[in-house]
């Protein structure tokens, strides 16, 4: 099945997978097909290769999306019949904006922006990729303004780190807890200092008094939009399990992406979260009938270049020997992942970094069932 | 390059899927074999480095398990981590009436922003500056991808600024300095000839300089293809007839083009920075004897 019938009735296409198999072009390349195809897509990066997100028009700065000049794609051959919306997420932007919204009054709002804790550490931690690239998406989903969105997750190494991203908001809710620890005041203050004196005291001492006032500040402030995060999370895993979301699992057939693949695999559905399809990268691609090597004949082609057509065998050798080890894996992987007809999608020569690139990878997207084979063959060795 | 294994620790970093763990523990087999003791460092929850190296013998969170008489391999967790931090730093009746209450610790560290990198980073830090030095010469550790690999070398800063006094302000700028020391600390990017990576190298070095006022140390340039084929030959493919082995040698030469064109990039980018080439392994997993080969690569 294309991409295409993978995502018929989705709404929210969020692409996963380890760091460096291509996630962000595949992404692009997915909303690029559905705004082919008469959608009007949002497609929200974390963090795009410089050529692409020029031609994506996302170098100024801005956490909306905005347009891309279809001109753009028509250059390329590709008529866009809906609209293509792309944008680059902002961690530190969409953390204060998150803020802002959420906060009760004003006070709490600047204390919070204000503090140092939340200024200096907030927005450079693992997790806070995860944790803005979903508050962003249910943000963009409730706008109610595009009819399919697709979400480039942060390259974690750890996959789980993603699918915990609204567990985390919570996590900044345990701050309540220590909050009442930290800077205890009125009845609080009584119990912390019958019930934990001792951890207080001892905290106090590891840390230094002002990290720890300041961290309190930052549990007590944080306190303020507690009640909203709570919300904004349980609509977020909503909005994560809803019939209307799906995710793809990108990967290339190098051991530590595969690996990562099956774990996250797992995850989805441990989480009972729904699987859209495997994307697989930078495949080597196998003739599948291959016409027997002929060195005299080749060499006669090259004008009698015995050398280069020994080089140019070797190379044959080589990829095909890359190309076996690919298929292997690909058979591994699919039955790990319990996909038995993953999307391919050949190496390219050079990067997909550009909007040619771009249309090259959506071809093999979006191509039919029937039409697939052909395709993949004009990239066979 | 001999210079590198002069330091006590090695920062790896790069983008994700450039081969950071690889390089890692090549680095680590080739100090190991010069007659130091190594110690490579994981800091996520799998174990990569350790198989390829095909260390053996429990693995349970931050145990150094021993892959050679010379060569150790360990995998922080920061919870464990501080609750080392802590047995140091308390009395050992204080400590245990802590750990009873460890479900408060676990929330600290989970809610505090960037108290995992700090106490990750802290680790590293008793291991080849600290307490380790007698144990290791050299400490290699196989960081995070680029731009969280930058936050948790900047984390012990940031908390001394935040903190200003006390015990964690104080180790904080310890272990800063120590990490800005270009006698003790190197930092190296792992790179492709690829433009992601390219251009994430040339980011990292200029957000080093200007975010820690280091510089890297080496670059490692990962799965560098032979060259085959020259501009010459390429002309001689095209206009030969189709043929799966001429597809098979333009295919080649655009890719092979391709890198160099990228690492050439990189070299004029990184003015005065040491550069050196890695192959390109055909196998799909990493065993003992490939580490092996490519660690040599990094002996020079």
């Amino acid at each position: 099945m294309s991409v295409a019938a993978r995502l018929k009735g989705k709404r929210i296409c969020i692409c996963t997978g380890s760091g460096g198999v291509g996630k962000t072009t595949t992404a692009a390349a997915v909303a690029m097909g559905l705004a082919a195809r008469g959608q009007r897509v949002a497609v929200v990066t974390i963090d795009p290769a410089r050529r692409l997100a020029g031609a994506l028009g996302l170098e100024q700065l801005g956490n909306e999306p905005r347009l891309v000049d279809p001109d753009h794609f028509a250059r390329q051959g590709l008529e866009l019949r809906g609209e293509l919306w792309a944008m680059m997420l902002d961690v530190k932007r969409t953390f204060d904006e998150l803020i802002e919204l959420l906060a009760p009054d004003q006070g709490t709002r600047d204390e919070i922006l204000a503090n140092r804790v939340y200024r200096e550490l907030s927005s450079a931690v693992a997790g806070s990729q995860e944790f803005t690239a979903m508050a962003k998406l249910y943000e963009l989903d409730a706008s109610g303004r595009f009819d399919a969105i697709v979400l480039d997750t942060p390259p974690s190494r750890n996959a789980l780190d993603f699918l915990d991203a609204p567990q985390r908001l919570t996590g900044f809710l345990e701050g309540r807890a220590l909050r009442v620890l930290l800077a205890p005041t009125g009845a609080a203050a009584a119990i912390a200092a019958r019930g934990s004196g001792l951890v207080f005291s001892a905290l106090r001492r590891v840390t230094g008094v002002d990290l720890l006032t300041e961290l309190g500040t930052f549990f007590r402030v944080l306190g303020g939009v507690v009640d909203g995060f709570a919300e904004r999370a349980s609509a977020v895993g909503q909005l994560l399990g809803d019939p209307a979301t799906t995710f793809l699992i990108v990967s290339s057939l190098e051991p530590a992406p595969v690996a990562e693949a099956v774990f996250f695999r797992r995850r989805l559905q441990e989480a009972g979260l729904p699987f859209g399809g495997l994307v697989v990268n930078r495949v080597r691609v196998l003739a599948r009938n291959p016409p027997p090597v002929d060195e005299a004949a080749l060499t006669a082609d090259l004008d009698g270049d015995g050398d280069l057509a020994a080089r140019s065998l070797q190379a044959l050798d080589d990829l095909r020997a890359l190309a076996r080890r690919d298929a292997a894996g690909l058979r591994r992987l699919a039955a790990e992942i319990d996909d038995r007809q993953p999307i391919l999608v050949p190496q390219l020569d050079r990067d997909v970094s550009d909007l040619a690139g771009l249309v090259a990878v959506e071809r093999f997207l979006f191509v039919s069932r029937r039409q697939r084979p052909a395709l993949l063959a004009e990239r066979a060795f | 390059m001999d210079g590198l294994f002069t330091h006590s620790l090695l920062v790896v970093t790069g983008k994700g899927g450039v081969g950071k763990s690889t390089v890692a523990a090549a680095l680590g087999l080739a100090a190991a074999r010069r007659g130091l003791r190594a110690l490579v460092v994981e800091v996520s929850a799998r174990d990569d480095v350790s198989s390829a190296l095909g260390a053996r013998g429990p693995h349970g969170a931050s145990a150094e398990r021993a892959v050679s008489e010379r060569l150790h391999h360990i995998s922080i967790d920061p919870q464990s981590a501080m609750e080392d931090y802590l047995r140091e730093q308390l009395p050992v009746g204080v400590f245990a009436g802590l750990l009873s209450r460890s479900r408060l610790f676990t929330t600290l560290t989970a809610a505090t922003p960037g108290m995992r990198e700090l106490l990750t980073i802290g680790k590293v830090w008793e291991l080849a500056g600290h307490e380790g030095r007698d144990r290791y010469d050299l400490v290699v550790l196989d960081a995070p991808a680029t731009g969280h690999g930058l936050a948790m070398l900047q984390a012990p800063s940031t908390f001394a600024s935040v903190a200003r006094v006390g015990p964690v302000a104080k180790q904080g700028r310890a272990i800063a300095s120590f990490l800005g020391d270009p006698r003790r600390t190197a930092v190296l990017a792992v790179s492709t000839g690829e433009e992601m990576p390219v251009s994430e190298t040339l980011e990292l070095r200029a957000q080093l300089q200007e975010q820690m006022g280091l510089d890297l140390a080496l670059v490692v340039v990962n799965a560098v293809l032979p060259r085959r084929f020259t501009e010459r030959d390429r002309r001689a493919l095209q206009a030969a007839p189709s043929s799966p082995a001429r597809h098979a040698a333009l295919f080649w030469a655009a890719w092979a083009s391709h890198q160099r064109a990228q690492i050439d990039r990189l070299r004029r980018g990184l003015q005065g920075v040491a550069l050196v080439t890695l192959p390109f392994v055909f196998q799909s997993a990493l065993d003992p004897a490939a580490l092996e080969r490519l660690s040599r690569g990094l002996e020079l």
